[in-house]
């Protein structure tokens, strides 16, 4: 367990509560500040905790461990190592129906999106967006063509699709994207 | 991974006179890393729209994710002088620059707005009367709304069932209709993406419909290439066709179902062919 937080052992524990307390001075209160000023986490601060995101959520719906709420509030509490190194935050579909709902236009998927961002520059990047990147880095697409589908798409008479846009390497050098994918990157 | 959807979308394109070029110097969109860094992402959507812009042309995309995606970098990179001047900058050292004249719209949104309900109707020769048709939209189709000039009611639309009903077809409202496909999160955890898909497939199934309808292909395969395993991990059967709207509009035009693609449906659509004796 982490240290921002301990257990505590009050008069609840008798029936079988446990309570985490926060520890609240190792908290980052800047934190909301860093996100705040990533694209997408601008408007992080205006969360009023009213639930919206949640009730809408069709991720939460299934998996209670994907709280848009929470997240915010943890994150504008500081509990940042806590937040970047969760694998919750990774988890939002990019519905945008809390988005169109929040009642502060807080832009939540938007929110989740600087928070992966911060995420990966820590060393936290998800496994998936890992191998993703090198296929969008050997290719310059997700989904790339075989001979095989280039074979199938002439019989349709539907046009050849070319593999491995060289412009796109380019431009993770450009912004430093390139780093993230160790040493296949590097060369 | 849907060519019977490109298949279908360039055959009823040419019908309807909606000439389409291609361009082979487009990569992805950027939407898949915006996760990692949405600086990147974003200068691979305007890469992508400074390669239309080049050629003179405004964009067209059948997928839900591309169109939101390089719709969100058309208007931020047109309102947002020093936005555009920094992505220039990068741009630039790989030869390209882009001014911010580029339109982008989903073939759907084509279909709707530009060919209408009404031209599409005139030109319907086998109508689908009969069929019970679920509609789809996706939700990158309609979100963030703001981007989409409020094009659609994000919680209420209308267009895909207009161009559903155009055909003849009766569409059928059903539980939850604009819960998200799941597609998203697939690889980052397939027990809550599939969960996602079946309840969909469920409320489908409830409303007796022939058929669901859609126009995103991520979307398509959720819901027609991983049914089968739905199926399986979740011990239920389904059987639910699902059709890319391109493909029924084929139908509808008077076009043979092998060229439309239906044979590459993985959810077989006899069942659907017979009801329309084509």
């Amino acid at each position: 367990m982490q240290d921002d937080v301990f257990s505590c052992q009050g008069w609840l524990f008798k029936l079988g509560v446990e309570r985490f307390v926060l520890v609240t001075t190792k908290l980052d209160p800047k934190f909301k500040d860093e996100v705040s000023k990533v694209p997408g986490g601008q408007n992080i601060k205006r969360c009023f905790q009213c639930g919206t995101c949640n009730v809408g959520c069709p991720v939460r719906e299934i998996e209670e461990k994907y709280n848009p709420r929470k997240i915010i509030r943890m994150t504008v509490l500081g509990m940042r190592e806590r937040v970047l190194s969760s694998d919750f935050i990774w988890l939002c579909s990019a519905c945008y129906t809390c988005q169109e709902r929040c009642p502060q236009d807080v832009r939540i998927p938007e929110v989740m999106n600087a928070l992966k961002n911060l995420a990966v520059k820590e060393g936290y990047i998800h496994s998936s967006f890992a191998k993703r990147m090198e296929v969008l880095w050997t290719h310059g697409t997700l989904y790339p063509l075989s001979r095989f589908d280039n074979t199938k798409r002439e019989e349709l008479g539907l046009p050849q699709i070319p593999s491995g846009n060289k412009e796109v390497q380019e431009l993770f050098k450009l912004t430093g994207l390139n780093k993230v994918l160790g040493a296949e990157g590097e060369k | 991974m849907a060519r019977h959807y490109e298949l279908s979308a360039r055959k009823v394109a040419k019908k309807l006179g909606v000439e389409l070029v291609d361009v082979q110097d487009f990569a992805c969109c950027g939407f898949p890393i915006m996760s990692v860094d949405q600086e990147t992402a974003l200068l691979m959507a305007a890469r992508n729209l400074s390669i239309a812009e080049g050629l003179g042309l405004d964009i067209c995309t059948i997928c839900n994710g591309c169109a939101s995606t390089l719709t969100e970098a058309s208007k931020e990179l047109m309102h947002n002088d020093r936005l555009r001047e920094k992505v220039n900058e990068k741009l630039q050292k790989i030869g390209r620059t882009y001014k911010g004249n580029v339109k982008v719209k989903h073939f759907a949104r084509v279909l709707y707005e530009d060919v209408g309900p009404e031209k599409i109707k005139s030109q319907v020769k086998n109508s689908l009367e009969g069929l019970k048709l679920a509609s789809h939209y996706g939700c990158h189709y309609l979100k963030p709304s703001d981007v989409y000039d409020k094009f659609e009611d994000p919680e209420f639309p209308r267009s895909l069932d207009e161009l559903i009903s155009a055909l003849g077809a009766e569409t059928v409202e059903y539980e939850e209709k604009m819960q998200c496909c799941g597609g998203v999160i697939l690889d980052i955890d397939d027990k809550i993406a599939l969960a996602m898909t079946q309840r969909k497939l469920d409320h489908v199934k409830a409303a007796g419909v022939d058929a669901i309808i859609l126009i995103c292909p991520l979307c398509g395969s959720m819901y027609d290439r991983n049914q089968r395993v739905v199926e399986r991990r979740f011990n239920v059967a389904y059987n639910m066709p699902v059709l890319y709207y391109t493909q029924v509009l084929g139908l509808a035009l008077g076009m043979n179902p092998k060229d439309l693609g239906l044979d590459m449906n993985r959810v077989k659509t006899s069942d659907l062919l017979s009801k329309l004796s084509v």
